[in-house]
């Protein structure tokens, strides 16, 4: 377990390493100057200059990459330029509201994902399959940013039970994490389905029921848990996808998280804060990748002695 | 056959219908007497009805004949970033898998990077940076797109490069391209287009998604996902303005996914058998 541990964070150590650096070099290597795009087009060639080495963006870039790593390691992130604040407290302020949603999201997608994809299996073939089969086909054709105004439209301004937008009361949750949750929910449920399709006829459920377990604790107790494997890696994998999937779902909702920030950064040229946000959510996504790894190790002894064989 | 049957074998054929539709539209669409940037400050968000198929948006315009301008958006990008991801992707990994070696290490790395980043995160950090315009919501989601061709070509390449005709193309002494094209890209071109067929539905999200956040195709151009977003502030007075695009957007994107579903049932040998 522990040589696995060692070699798994040290692939992941190479990888964070990769997508730092990456960030950075895509931030600067793009074509586009941040100083025109702050001072304007018909800024004076000294100011320009003066910003430019005020930015410290007129030393080589091998430099300046150096420099980033060096701050970095301390998780000295640079100041915004919009509003003169540490980023570092200005990621902190709104890493709650996106941590809060991708939570909820994830409850929902699993409530709605299990007996939809269970209920398929069991009813392999019939009306019960394809119906689940077919919500799921919608559910993975919608797109957030459509999911979204039209669960506004109907739980919120038809039916008013729930607030259209922003994150002042505890309910707010409910539709932005339903939106995100549902396009999760889709994809989770075929693979639900997929791999108790797999279990379902193997020889221990046979005995199982043979012995004279009723079907709903044979399900439960002898076929879900072998489900659980391929189902965890999914998740993990979706989870990522989800934290990515938040960016519009925050937008369409005014949902004060990192991907409204993300946007906002985007829209007024705050290279810094753009550049620490997407750096925020590739490595969540990379530490959620390791973690479900580390996990699927832990449930699957095989997974782990392949490693050390 | 019974008249009820091929209705239903004919219902089974919409998702083509739909496709041909989006593909006709897109094609013929400068050719129609359309007026997708006409302002009539009179038809302010009337609902669909006598004088229009579809209704009129928040300056007046016709939704329908910009949905028909969406079309022709969506159709450009999802050809383009599959066209120019397939090219990059499949050069890559089949390269790179069939001489191995530092540049097989290199590649693979960079794969591995590329997929620890949220695909649409990349994408939407590369167009937000690089500015709007059809061009970089191009060039943002062929840079995304790559890795996945480069992936599924460099293992079925692998799977398939020990081969004995390929073995003998070898000594025969036959150049590499012909190598790639005549022997190797044949045997692999099938699980390629079931992912190429799934990757459009994903495109055609991508941009509507990219236009959505304000990063895609500029004003007056129009694209399903911006149509959307200028919409929500109407959702009330005017779902029509949400409802249109967001359904042409659906009915594409389900048709794609379902004959994307039956390409891959085709090609499924395996399948085909057991059933």
């Amino acid at each position: 377990m522990g040589h696995f541990l060692v070699t798994r964070l040290a692939s992941a150590a190479i990888v964070v390493f990769g997508v730092t650096s990456l960030v950075f070099f895509m931030i600067h290597l793009i074509p586009g100057d941040p100083v025109e795009v702050m001072l304007g087009e018909s800024a004076r060639v000294a100011d320009r200059e003066n910003l430019r080495h005020a930015l410290g963006l007129d030393r080589p870039l091998l430099v300046q990459w150096l420099d980033y790593l060096y701050h970095l390691m301390r998780f000295d992130l640079g100041q915004s330029l919009h509003s003169k604040q540490p980023i570092i407290d200005i990621l902190l302020a709104h890493i709650p509201a996106t941590l809060e949603l991708t939570l909820v999201a994830l409850l929902f997608a699993i409530v709605i994902a299990l007996p939809l994809g269970i209920m398929a299996a069991l009813h392999r073939n019939t009306g019960w399959d394809r119906a689940a089969m077919t919500v799921s086909l919608l559910g993975v054709s919608i797109p957030n940013f459509l999911m979204g105004p039209l669960l506004i439209l109907l739980f919120a301004m038809y039916l008013g039970w729930l607030p259209v937008s922003g994150r002042e009361s505890p309910d707010s949750v409910i539709l932005p994490a339903l939106t995100l949750g549902t396009a999760m929910a889709a994809i989770l449920s075929r693979m639900v389905r997929a791999t108790l399709l797999e279990v379902i006829n193997e020889d221990y459920i046979r005995t199982a029921r043979a012995k004279g377990l009723s079907r709903f604790r044979t399900i439960l107790l002898h076929a879900m848990p072998n489900t659980m494997l391929p189902i965890i890696t999914l998740l993990g994998l979706q989870l990522g996808a989800l934290l990515a999937g938040a960016v519009i779902t925050e937008v369409v909702f005014s949902w004060p998280g990192i991907g409204q920030l993300t946007i906002e950064a985007i829209h007024t040229r705050d290279y810094p804060l753009v550049q620490s946000c997407i750096l925020l959510i590739s490595l969540s996504y990379v530490l959620v990748n390791i973690v479900t790894d580390i996990l699927y190790s832990v449930l699957d002894p095989r997974v782990r002695l392949g490693e050390t064989e | 056959m019974k008249g009820w049957q091929k209705l239903l074998h004919r219902l089974a054929q919409w998702p083509l219908a739909v496709i041909g539709c989006w593909c006709l539209l897109a094609l013929l669409g400068p050719l129609l007497p359309l007026q997708p940037n006409e302002i009539d400050l009179t038809k302010i968000l009337l609902p669909p009805g006598e004088t229009s198929v579809l209704g009129y948006d928040d300056l007046g315009r016709p939704i329908f004949d910009r949905i028909v301008l969406g079309a022709q958006t969506s159709f450009l990008v999802a050809l383009w970033v599959v066209i120019v991801s397939l090219i990059i992707g499949v050069t890559l990994g089949m390269v790179s898998a069939y001489y191995g070696g530092w540049f097989d290490q290199l590649i693979v790395q960079i794969i591995d990077i590329f997929l620890a980043f949220p695909g649409i995160l990349l994408a939407i950090a590369l167009a937000g940076i690089m500015g709007p315009g059809i061009e970089n919501v191009v060039i943002a989601l062929s840079t995304v797109g790559w890795v996945g061709f480069a992936r599924l070509t460099r293992a079925q390449v692998l799977s398939v490069k020990q081969r004995e005709h390929i073995q003998a193309a070898v000594a025969l002494g036959s150049p590499s391209t012909t190598i790639f094209t005549r022997h190797i890209l044949p045997l692999i071109l099938a699980p390629i287009i079931v992912e190429a067929s799934f990757g459009i539905a994903g495109i055609v999200i991508a941009e509507a998604g990219l236009s959505f956040l304000g990063l895609g195709v500029q004003p007056p151009e129009a694209s399903w996902g911006s149509m959307i977003r200028d919409g929500a502030r109407y959702l009330l007075v005017a779902p029509h303005m949400v409802l249109a695009p967001g359904i042409a957007l659906m009915l594409v994107v389900l048709a794609v996914n379902l004959v994307g579903d039956r390409i891959r049932d085709y090609f499924d040998v395996r399948l085909r058998v057991t059933t």
